[in-house]
């Protein structure tokens, strides 16, 4: 302290005449600042309810978060913005999948916007960040976009993070079985983005198609944002009976062109974002090398269960086709599902969020929400439990690629049904983890 | 080259050397050993190529931009936004008329235009200035992301190119033996890649000659060396700037559908684009073509031969051929002391 004041002292004086008038600039303006917010607070009304949205808004995963804002504006309008009585505010912030974008906007919408409640994010390791900054905001309950790392629900969990979606693990369920057993794919050789959505969903992968009897001779992991992949594609092994693919966004976009031009034509096998509407609707002939490809999610976008095709229509009608994806993506129903989730809980409490939102997050942990695609319940760790669907890319008669239902795996828990210790000591999914046995 | 060796005689016979053993990897079958060492040809030659024509890619994006720093001392940072916008005009113009081949000069001629826009109306009005200008160019490259995002959304624009070009050609490498037949495997590789690098290499030969070969070539190294002399002399010298500012832009324009065509174009790309052409410009020597030349190459190959032979380390390659051209060479490859 001494030697910061003496070297103060030290200063010209023209300097220091110079941080005085500095010093009343910054009082006078923070003067300022709490008389805005003054007026600002008095002129919202008290019982507005806060919510903070964030979602991938830039970067490669920018269409992805655009169409989950669209699930979580639907189920506002379809509550007329209120809930138990009180008005909602939606703040958005954008994130750019990268863990720390997704602290940023967080901390922006708690510490700065003061909300009451999170929703999001949409990424893998965007929602293992936000699990452990949940630790440090008790008064505020985050409830996940659609992120769907393993990790932010299995490993220490945070008593006020909720998923009401799969991890990536659960959204494989089936798929494994499928191609096995139906497409006959004896050995797979798996290419993804290396980051903690795509390792669980390998995982998943690799528990199903391992245990009917598949091998994975090789996985090949490659940077989120890697743009030019035609080297990757002169790697790829051409010894094996399917190639699968866990990419996403304008990585997979990319891919498919170059995998065209490099004249590529084996079998592909697609993980779940993949063959979503975010990919299946991009512009150009990219897209058509998936047409046939089997996947799995939470969704089949031609379902015909009625729910399910009553918020299709629910989607096109709130958006005019060129703000909007032919069907909904997996995102968009994933943001979908988190608000709907709130909002009835808000409605049960009837908007009372006070005693630390104990009311509100009982209400959370107990709720079986009837969910277009199916019924979703949480399990102890605040994780959802729920429906997978294992499906086909077809072209409708429109020219639009879908997905098309080919098998439903229903009550998909986190542990894969396999018993929670072995589940366990299967390890945290990784480029080496699991291993490709025929049990666990 | 003479005098190069004369002058550096050590370097001169590492490159030799280097050249000689490019030359038997490229051209031999490879011994089992070798294999066994470095993986399968098939590999090496697929990456070294594919390092090539990205690297002709950057080159395009690159050389505009080089070009205009080498005489208007101007850090276009908005460079990244040109090439974008000329990957979302490419598109348009292949869906509408059909016609790939179409979208270059369309590109080129829009985007140079907007480039004599924005020389005219911004830039000269600050000349000099030089950290305005690069301010400038920062905000520029905002407001034209969000303009864009605005315009064409979120999606992936991927453009097709025509079926003529589409698909992989054999060519006279070798990558092995049958071991059934004895037959040679030669290497199949995308076509459309290497008419990409093809016209690179003739955009590359063009510029050299009209730079050193034409008046107005004459005029921009004279503006290069001595912009206020080339003034003095009686020169109209902002008709040089915008001449160059607008073949600079076009470049980029252009490159953006090439970089439409075999990668995709989407929000973000610009600054991925501008970032590549810092480093591909750092590393050759900020307002040298043959350095940008260079330094595309030498980025192109080093992302490609590390995406395959060490993925997960792969970004880190390219910043550290940065570090090391700066630490030894801080002027860039070919740059000027």
């Amino acid at each position: 302290m001494g030697a910061g004041s003496k070297a103060e002292n030290e200063w010209p004086a023209s300097k220091q005449d110079h941080q005085f008038n500095r010093r009343k600039e910054v009082r006078l303006r923070n003067l300022l600042a709490v008389m805005a917010a003054a007026c600002l607070t008095t002129a919202t009304h008290a019982d507005v309810l806060k919510i903070g949205a964030l979602a991938t808004l830039e970067g490669t995963y920018t269409v992805l978060g655009e169409d989950g804002m669209r699930g979580l504006r639907l189920a506002l309008s379809q509550a007329g913005n209120m809930a138990g009585g009180r008005e909602i505010e939606i703040i958005i912030a954008g994130t750019d999948a990268s863990p720390d974008s997704a602290v940023r906007a967080a901390r922006k919408v708690v510490e700065q916007d003061g909300v009451d409640l999170v929703i999001g994010p949409l990424s893998g390791s965007e929602g293992i960040a936000l699990r452990d900054y949940s630790k440090t905001q008790p008064h505020v309950t985050f409830i996940n976009g659609i992120s769907g790392a393993q990790e932010t629900t299995f490993v220490t969990p945070s008593e006020n993070f909720f998923r009401f979606n799969m991890d990536g693990a659960q959204w494989s369920a089936g798929l494994g079985e499928y191609i096995y057993n139906v497409k006959g794919y004896k050995t797979i050789a798996t290419i993804a983005e290396d980051y903690s959505f795509t390792y669980t969903q390998v995982l998943g992968l690799a528990i199903g198609y391992c245990q009917a009897g598949g091998e994975i001779t090789e996985r090949i992991w490659v940077p989120l944002g890697t743009k030019d992949f035609a080297s990757i594609i002169a790697a790829l092994p051409d010894d094996v009976d399917a190639l699968y693919l866990g990419l996403g966004g304008a990585d997979a976009v990319n891919f498919l062109n170059q995998y065209q031009q490099a004249g590529g034509d084996a079998q592909l096998v697609g993980g779940t974002i993949m063959v979503d509407g975010t990919v299946l609707s991009s512009k150009g002939s990219a897209k058509n090398a998936l047409i046939g490809v089997p996947s799995s999610g939470p969704q089949a976008d031609t379902w015909d269960d009625p729910d399910w095709q009553a918020y299709i229509k629910a989607y096109q009608d709130e958006f005019p086709p060129d703000q909007r994806f032919p069907l909904p993506s997996l995102l968009a129903t994933g943001y979908y599902n988190a608000t709907t989730a709130a909002l009835s809980c808000l409605n049960e409490v009837g908007g009372d969020l006070s005693d630390g939102q104990a009311a509100f997050r009982s209400c959370l942990s107990t709720l079986v929400l009837d969910a277009p695609n199916g019924q979703i319940r949480l399990d102890g760790n605040r994780q959802a439990i729920g429906t997978n669907f294992v499906s086909e890319v077809v072209e409708l008669e429109d020219g639009t690629l879908a997905t098309q239902l080919v098998d439903i795996v229903s009550d998909v828990n986190q542990t894969l049904g396999l018993d929670p210790d072995t589940f366990a000591a299967i390890g945290t999914p990784g480029r080496e983890v699991p291993e490709c046995k025929t049990s666990y | 080259m003479r005098r190069f060796a004369r002058l550096h005689p050590w370097w001169s016979v590492w490159i030799a050397i280097a050249t000689l053993v490019l030359l038997y990897l490229t051209f031999a079958i490879w011994p089992p050993w070798l294999i066994g060492l470095i993986g399968k040809k098939k590999l090496f030659l697929n990456s070294l190529f594919n390092g090539i024509t990205l690297g002709s890619l950057y080159f395009l994006i690159a050389s505009g931009f080089t070009l205009i720093f080498g005489l208007m001392r101007n850090v276009n940072l908005a460079h990244g936004s040109l090439y974008m916008m000329g990957g979302y005009i490419g598109y348009l113009i292949g869906d509408w008329t059909g016609y790939w081949l179409l979208a270059f000069p369309v590109a080129f001629m829009v985007v140079g235009l907007f480039g004599v826009i924005l020389q005219y109306f911004v830039f000269r009005r600050m000349e000099g200035e030089d950290i305005r200008q690069t301010l400038v160019t920062i905000g520029i490259s905002i407001v034209l992301a969000d303009i864009m995002l605005w315009a064409f959304g979120g999606d992936f624009y991927n453009i097709s190119p025509p079926s003529w070009l589409s698909g992989p050609i054999e060519t006279i490498f070798v990558t092995g033996v049958k071991r059934s037949s004895g037959d040679l495997i030669y290497l199949k590789y995308p076509l459309v890649r290497l008419a990409i690098f093809a016209a690179s290499l003739a955009i590359g030969l063009g510029m050299w000659l009209a730079i050193n070969r034409t008046r107005i070539g004459m005029l921009i190294r004279a503006g290069v060396d001595d912009r206020d002399i080339l003034s003095a002399s009686g020169i109209r010298v902002q008709f040089v700037f915008v001449a160059v500012f607008a073949f600079g832009a076009g470049l980029a324009g252009m490159a953006g559908v090439v970089g439409g065509t075999f990668q995709s174009i989407a929000p973000g790309e610009d600054i991925r684009f501008l970032l590549a052409s810092l480093v591909v410009v750092i590393v050759g020597g900020m307002g040298s073509i043959p350095g940008a030349a260079l330094g595309a190459v030498i980025i192109g190959i080093a992302e490609q031969f590390g995406s395959v032979y060490f993925p997960t380390y792969a970004v880190v390659v390219t910043f550290l051929i940065m570090v090391l051209v700066l630490a030894f060479r801080p002027t860039g490859l070919l740059g000027r002391n």
